[in-house]
């Protein structure tokens, strides 16, 4: 049409961009070759700048490149004075600062800018600040920024506060972000430290520097600020319960203290002439320089690990020289120093008594709750209330579910089992794709429960049958157990760690689903096995039956492994001691 | 004097976004068009004034317009042919225009004695009715008695910005005469990124959406990181008011059933509680309580899908004001050849008996132009030739220069969007947008207020109770803590939105398009553009990007010859502009992003917007028929 401005057509813009792209192509490798040839000779000069500098600016990608740019540096650093120096670096920065336009998550650019920082002899941090926060502004999710801030934050020692409230501005922009969130996480211990423990005497005094170092530092947050904590994080899942960031950090906030590392169990028997020791976590007791002290005399004694199969283990054991307390007329005192951890435990064994021990128990070590004060239990008594709130609007919101679950376990673990239960279905439900983690969760807060019924009874015997359970855990509180009923329960197998119950004299395991039995390994003690109705196939699986020397009773009823020809024979043969079979 | 082409495509009189939008889309397509304004300034009552400019604005419509006897062109008419005249007032579309000054004319490290002020007021006022020079020597009074006491008491914190002040810093104000916000998935936003005239402005966030409520401002959360941040909610609401919002996304049975059913009634069926309630209703919804469910949730809907685009907010403001707007779619006119002419007005339409079609137009110099097309706004057109919702619709607005914002928070640089729920009933609902000195529309240390709403009676009885609430004048009682009004006009204008789109009286080539309506968005004077535009073209395409500088070809060879005088023109424009072009670059590629992420969104408006061509498409079939 007349008076129509011309436009080129999309063929011939093709056309000329097809060109141009060749002609870049062209420059683009002469100068790489250039570069490589002049690195090669080992020249170190402005042209060979300019060079890798033309190259990086299209690839930022290009890590030799910046290598070479380096040695380049650092060259002119040894010929150049400072502000000279002070001036190539600048220059460098800026270049770098087009590179990151060019791609902002570039591996290179990001470290360069690290390198170049780190050697510029008059930094200038809050303009390095300023460019990770637009960096951030543009993409709160840009983790190369994320690590150079760290870097530059560490380098000009922003104060902890100001960092605080970067995490405030990102968190209130977009709460969807686990970096400032986990940012958050470790600035509030620092700033707002748990109030100060009463000295313990283990304890060196309290540093009189302020800057408080982690290593000092016990990673809790006042309570104060962890009310404040506590509303900006359930403002968020109220908002979108559906974005977990916010409710991982409310997990982190409803935590627990670390436990104190220490030895929870001294156990003696006179009848074995063994020590069993259980610590508060797994440890390897041959390189933590562990000393048993019997009636005062050191004792030269071997350590090891109720199965082989474990380096680490909670649960140690060890067998004095023969006739050393065998003698039941006689008292003994021991001592099992852990020197690593300046701790120790006593424990006598009293005339006429088979056996002794010294322990924390679980309740005394609450073990299975948030470490709670008072005041605390209140405030954990009114976020369960609000997240009640929630599950009322949002029945379904797993979040949700799971961390009501937590608060009542953290509050009343026996008195809201019923509910737990019923959540754990609910969970189930709504995301199928976990229920075996909810299963094998709901496990351990079933022993856990049971635990602590058996510790408040005062018994030794752990009965825990129809319950649902699908995995076993903290069998190293179990130490003491002469009697354990696991029946009716989903179990697959008596895992290693079950030889940790080294005071056992009965299992019960009917109606399981038990093909292995690889803990049951070593238990001097164990007389009577029932595993009717489980699925042991072959008589390899009993082999470790073969272990335990006072194995008297077997029932195997209902399991496979009685199909097998001569079973009975094959029985006598493996397992000798056994009078009381049952096929 | 003008020479102009020998034939005119499209000819415009006067100036409105529609017009200009028309115009752009016309010579874009290369048509060529010529575009004629009787004011000396762009874009009618679309325009932006610096401060004095305003005050020439104010004392223009006071002048009673010596109405110029139609004069005889018949000795230029040609056999068959008649004369159509066109109106020469646009005054008629201003009304009830009052003025009231708050502040002392000098500063006040010098106080004039109260005659120098009376004097300068009546200099300044000149011509003014006499009824308003009384009612603001009232005002003047009442200052000096009883509330001056509560004014002086702040003074020593805090100066107050005498008029003088606003005299001198005039040229920082661009006051529009109306008060409009864009919906960033509005269609004025989606022609400006199709057309590539956003490269020609620049735009900020509304950052905040306010209401007033219980005689107080109160921040409504509207985003997610609104609702996350908000201190006025509880948490069980911010959790209700997230569902309500996701769950109105789409359209369900239970909505369904509401139809015809108050929107209100359908809010307060969903439990949400007063609050929620309220910021739902008249803050997002922005209707009225007795709006039917399916509108209150088309229009928050609307409100939903324009969230998040480019900020927390659904809207955009352009920098300087929204006479850019205009302005910026002349420029794109102007580059592809179109002919701008101020100070020059059409006398009449030659009108060929036979066809009844305008062949040409007489301008006020006696100069007959021809053109296939005619576009001509409301106001030219004799009242017994068009078609209007009678009795005539108006809007109040008003304008205040304030020294403070609304709802101070850490920031002074807050573009806020205010909505005012009926004071008492019988009271409009008031729009009111409050913006601040970066958005280039007022002096640093001022807030430039607008209040729209449609008219019940004059704007100052309208608007004045609203503002002796919310802000500080001499007539409120007890409000230190709200900001003081400086300056304030109070005006009546015409809603566009009661013109008809079809059964005028005229010419079948000659399309009449209106003025500013009452709404918050564009919609009317885009789709008014389109339409005019695919009735004239129905085969081409509705402002299709324009090019880049460097894909345009010259004629002849390579070398830039003279033939595009225009488009060299622009180029070099371009060239100047090549930085601006660039940061808008990067901006387009964002929206890019964004428009990528949100494609679903927008399919879903593509089969609205088809739904809508297939309408007008109707539409023009049946006025061709």
């Amino acid at each position: 049409m007349h008076g129509r401005v011309k436009i080129k057509s999309t063929a011939q813009q093709e056309e000329e961009k097809r060109k141009e792209r060749e002609k870049k192509l062209k420059i683009y490798v002469a100068a790489r070759d250039a570069c490589f040839s002049k690195r090669k000779e080992g020249i170190w000069d402005d042209e060979a700048l300019q060079l890798t500098q033309q190259l990086l600016s299209s690839n930022p990608d290009f890590a030799t490149l910046w290598n070479y740019r380096r040695e380049i540096l650092m060259h002119l650093e040894t010929v150049k004075d400072e502000d000279e120096v002070q001036k190539i670096y600048e220059a460098e920065l800026s270049f770098l600062e087009s590179c990151l336009k060019v791609n902002p998550k570039s591996y290179g650019s990001w470290h360069h800018r690290g390198w170049v920082s780190a050697r510029l002899p008059r930094p200038d941090w809050a303009r390095e600040l300023s460019l990770c926060d637009r960096c951030l502004s543009l993409d709160d999710r840009n983790f190369h920024c994320w690590d150079y801030r760290r870097m530059v934050v560490k380098m000009s020692g922003v104060p902890v506060d100001q960092e605080l409230g970067f995490t405030d501005r990102l968190i209130g922009s977009n709460f969807s972000n686990y970096s400032s969130w986990h940012y958050r996480s470790t600035l509030l211990p620092l700033l707002h430290p748990e109030s100060p423990e009463p000295p313990s005497p283990c304890r060196e005094p309290p540093h009189s520097s302020p800057p408080p170092s982690p290593q000092t530092h016990s990673h809790r947050v006042c309570e104060e600020q962890l009310l404040k904590e506590y509303e900006l994080v359930q403002n968020a899942f109220f908002t979108d319960p559906n974005d977990q960031s916010a409710w991982f950090y409310y997990r982190w906030l409803l935590g627990r203290a670390e436990r104190e590392e220490m030895i929870s169990c001294v156990y003696v028997s006179r009848d074995e002439e063994r020590v069993a020791v259980a610590f508060s976590r797994p440890v390897n007791a041959q390189s933590v320089g562990l000393l048993l002290v019997l009636d005062g005399q050191p004792q030269r004694v071997e350590w090891r690990s109720v199965h082989p199969r474990f380096k680490h283990s909670p649960v140690w054991i060890c067998d004095l020289p023969p006739g050393t307390i065998s003698d039941i007329t006689n008292e003994h005192n021991l001592t099992v120093h852990w020197t690593e951890k300046h701790t120790h435990r006593d424990c006598a064994l009293y005339t006429g008594r088979t056996e002794s021990w010294c322990r924390d128990s679980a309740t005394d070590q609450e073990l299975f709750r948030s470490e709670l004060s008072v005041e605390k239990t209140s405030v954990l008594q009114s976020e369960l209330q609000s997240c009640n709130q929630l599950q009322e609007l949002e029945p379904l919101n797993k979040w949700c579910l799971l961390t009501i679950i937590l608060l009542m376990r953290a509050l009343d673990p026996l008195g809201y089992e019923k509910e737990t239960l019923a959540h754990f279905q609910t969970l189930k439900e709504v995301d199928s794709m976990r229920s075996a983690y909810y299963g094998d969760l709901c496990s351990k807060f079933m022993i856990e429960n049971t635990i602590l019924k058996m510790e408040y009874a005062e018994v030794r015997v752990f009965s825990i049958s129809d319950k649902n359970l699908t995995t076993l855990c903290h069998l190293d509180q179990l130490l003491l157990v002469t009697h354990i009923n696991l029946s009716s329960n989903q179990l697959q197998q008596l895992p290693p760690q079950f030889a940790m119950l080294q005071c056992l004299e009965v299992l019960e395991a009917d109606n399981n689903s038990i093909e292995n039995l690889e803990g049951v390994y070593h238990l001097p003690k164990l007389e009577e096995v029932l595993l009717k109705n489980n699925k042991i196939s072959t008589l390899a699986d009993l082999q470790p039956l073969a272990s335990c020397p006072k194995l008297k009773r077997l029932d195997l009823r209902g399991n496979p492994v009685t199909q097998t020809a001569n079973i009975e024979s094959e029985l006598a043969e493996l397992l000798p001691s056994v009078t009381d079979l049952l096929l | 004097m003008l020479t102009l082409a020998p034939l005119i495509h499209c000819l415009y009189a006067a100036e409105s976004l529609t017009e200009s939008v028309a115009a752009a889309a016309f010579s874009r397509v290369g048509q060529r068009v010529l575009h004629v304004d009787r004011r000396s300034y762009y874009a009618g009552n679309w325009a932006s004034f610096t401060f004095s400019g305003l005050l020439t604005w104010i004392q223009q419509h006071h002048v009673t317009l010596l109405i110029k006897e139609a004069q005889d062109w018949s000795s230029l008419l040609e056999e068959g042919e008649e004369l159509i005249h066109l109106s020469h007032s646009d005054c008629a579309s201003i009304r009830n225009l009052q003025v009231f000054c708050f502040t002392s004319e000098e500063d006040e490290e010098e106080e004039a004695p109260n005659t120098t002020e009376e004097e300068t007021g009546g200099t300044k006022e000149t011509g003014e009715e006499e009824e308003e020079v009384r009612e603001e020597e009232e005002v003047r009074e009442e200052e000096q008695t009883t509330p001056s006491a509560a004014l002086r008491q702040s003074e020593p914190t805090k100066k107050k910005i005498s008029y003088a002040q606003l005299l001198k810093e005039g040229r920082r104000f661009n006051i529009d005469l109306v008060s409009k916000l864009m919906y960033s998935r509005g269609s004025l936003v989606d022609l400006l990124i199709k057309s590539n005239v956003s490269r020609y402005a620049e735009f900020k966030n509304v950052t905040r959406i306010l209401t007033y409520r219980d005689r107080q401002v109160e921040q409504v959360p509207c985003s997610r990181a609104d609702v996350f941040a908000s201190r006025q909610l509880s948490v069980v609401e911010k959790r209700k008011l997230m569902r309500f919002l996701t769950s109105c996304v789409e359209e369900t049975e239970e909505q369904r059933a509401y139809n015809g059913r108050p929107y209100l009634e359908f809010l307060r069926d969903r439990q949400l509680g007063d609050n929620l309630q309220h910021f739902l209703l008249h803050s997002i919804a922005m209707v009225t309580e007795d709006t039917p469910t399916e509108e209150g949730l088309a229009s928050t809907r609307h409100f939903l899908r324009c969230l998040g685009r480019y900020g927390n907010t659904p809207f955009l403001f352009p920098v300087y004001g929204l006479g850019e707007i205009p302005q910026c779619f002349c420029r794109m006119c102007a580059v592809f050849g179109g002919i701008y002419c101020l100070r020059h007005s059409v006398d009449g339409v030659v009108v060929d008996r036979d066809s009844n079609r305008c062949k040409a137009v007489i301008d006020s110099r006696g100069q007959r132009i021809t053109c296939s097309h005619f576009v001509v706004e409301e106001g030219y057109v004799a009242a017994d030739r068009k078609r209007v919702a009678t009795p005539t619709r108006f809007l109040s607005r008003a304008v205040l220069i304030t020294d403070g914002s609304i709802l101070p928070s850490d920031s002074d640089q807050q573009v806020s969007m205010v909505t005012v729920p009926p004071i008492a009933a019988g009271c409009p609902a008031v729009k009111m947008v409050e913006l601040c000195s970066s958005t280039m529309t007022c002096m640093p240390g001022t807030y430039l207020v607008h209040l729209t709403c449609q008219s019940v009676g004059s704007a100052y009885e309208d608007l004045s109770p609203v503002v002796t609430r919310m802000f500080r004048t001499p007539e409120s009682h007890d409000q230190e803590t709200c900001p003081s009004v400086l300056w304030c006009l109070y005006f009546n204008m015409t809603d566009g939105s009661g013109l008809e789109a079809e059964g005028h009286n005229l010419p079948s080539n000659v399309y009449v398009c209106s003025g500013p309506d009452g709404d918050l968005g564009h919609e009317l004077a885009i789709r008014q553009a389109e339409s005019i535009f695919q009735k004239i073209l129905p085969e081409e395409d509705f402002c299709p990007p324009a090019p880049n500088p460097e894909d345009i070809i010259y004629d002849g060879d390579n070398t830039s010859s003279s033939a595009g005088g225009e488009e060299e023109k622009e180029e070099n424009d371009g060239v100047a502009e090549e930085e601006k072009q660039e940061e808008e670059k990067e901006m387009l590629e964002e929206e890019k992003e964004m428009l990528e992420e949100e494609k679903e969104m927008l399919e879903e408006e593509k089969e609205m917007l088809e739904e809508e061509k297939e309408v007008l498409e109707e539409q023009n079939l049946q006025t061709e028929e």
